[in-house]
């Protein structure tokens, strides 16, 4: 089973990297951007064929090393 | 007096701070790896800074996760002076023992330069050695520092007297244009609620001898000396 995890900036939470990425897009003629925001994106390959134990596991994951949650947001998709 | 220093794979700083800690109290500290699970008994333990895991995930993130590090949480618990510098600022905020996060800095750039820092609070066992208000020299050198925290968590830190120091100019003025890495309210050091850890950002590891350009740093060290003797 794959899961993955999607870690944003929560709202809020400046995202000085999102603004360097939107300026360079505006430099380069993509004037119809409004706003950028940078995340990451995590795959992981898990054992087990249980989505609620797996989404579970993930998501513990996630509390405790994927995402820092004092700053980000995380969202799990299984697959 | 007894100190330690832990050491992570791609710390780079650690010799810098066995320098400051041995000039302070006359004894070489223990250096402890990360992957050890016991501390050997002693007054203060120091986190230095470099880049911890190559900086991956996120700076600090895994070394916060290392064997080593549910002792060190131990310590701070029962009231061990620790000092967490840079990326060891880093690893306590991410190991929970200190609030806050530490973002890439607002202008995206690494920096590496001395700054003036204004001494926000002169009784904690780091800073009994300088006066309140008093701005000092410290190099700094890090590509994360820009202090992140919820503004109640904020107001709760500058209520309890727990900012130690803050970005300013040579005259000490605390403003956005002396903000050197966009750091909330221009933090550049916080202690926890008991008082006994410390993070900051610059280094005042390298500010402890003329030959570093200052010696600014020196009575850090010796306020930890002071306050545990």
């Amino acid at each position: 089973m794959k899961a993955r995890v999607h870690v944003t900036l929560k709202n809020g939470v400046l995202d000085p990297q999102g603004k360097a990425v939107h300026h360079a897009l505006q430099g380069l003629g993509f004037d119809g951007v409004n706003d950028v925001r940078q995340g990451k994106f995590i795959e992981l390959e898990l054992d087990g064929t249980d989505a609620a134990k797996a989404e579970a596991e993930v998501k513990e994951m996630c509390e405790k090393l994927l995402a820092n949650t004092v700053i980000e947001d995380y969202s799990i998709e299984l697959a | 007096m007894k100190s330690a220093v832990i050491l992570f794979p791609g710390i780079n700083r650690e010799n810098d701070a066995i320098a400051a800690l041995e000039q302070a109290t006359g004894t070489k500290p223990i250096v402890v790896w990360h992957g050890e699970t016991e501390l050997p008994k002693t007054d203060i333990i120091m986190v230095p800074g470099g880049f911890s895991y190559g900086d991956y995930l996120r700076c600090g993130a895994m070394a916060a996760k290392s064997p080593i590090m549910r002792a060190v949480a131990d310590r701070a618990k029962a009231g061990v002076t620790i000092l967490g510098v840079c990326n060891g600022f880093q690893i306590l905020t991410e190991a929970g023992l200190l609030p806050g996060a530490l973002m890439r800095n607002a202008s995206l750039k690494f920096i590496c330069k001395n700054t003036h820092l204004k001494i926000e609070n002169a009784d904690t066992r780091f800073t009994n050695q300088y006066k309140v208000g008093e701005v000092v020299d410290y190099p700094v050198a890090h590509h994360d520092g820009n202090f992140f925290a919820d503004s109640e968590t904020l107001d709760r830190l500058e209520g309890e007297g727990r900012v130690i120091l803050r970005y300013c100019d040579a005259d000490g003025v605390v403003d956005p244009k002396t903000n050197l890495n966009g750091s909330q309210r221009n933090i550049a050091g916080i202690i926890n609620e008991a008082g006994n850890v410390l993070g900051m950002m610059p280094h005042p590891e390298n500010a402890i001898d003329p030959l570093h350009g200052g010696t600014d740093g020196r009575n850090l060290f010796k306020s930890l000396v002071e306050a545990a003797s």
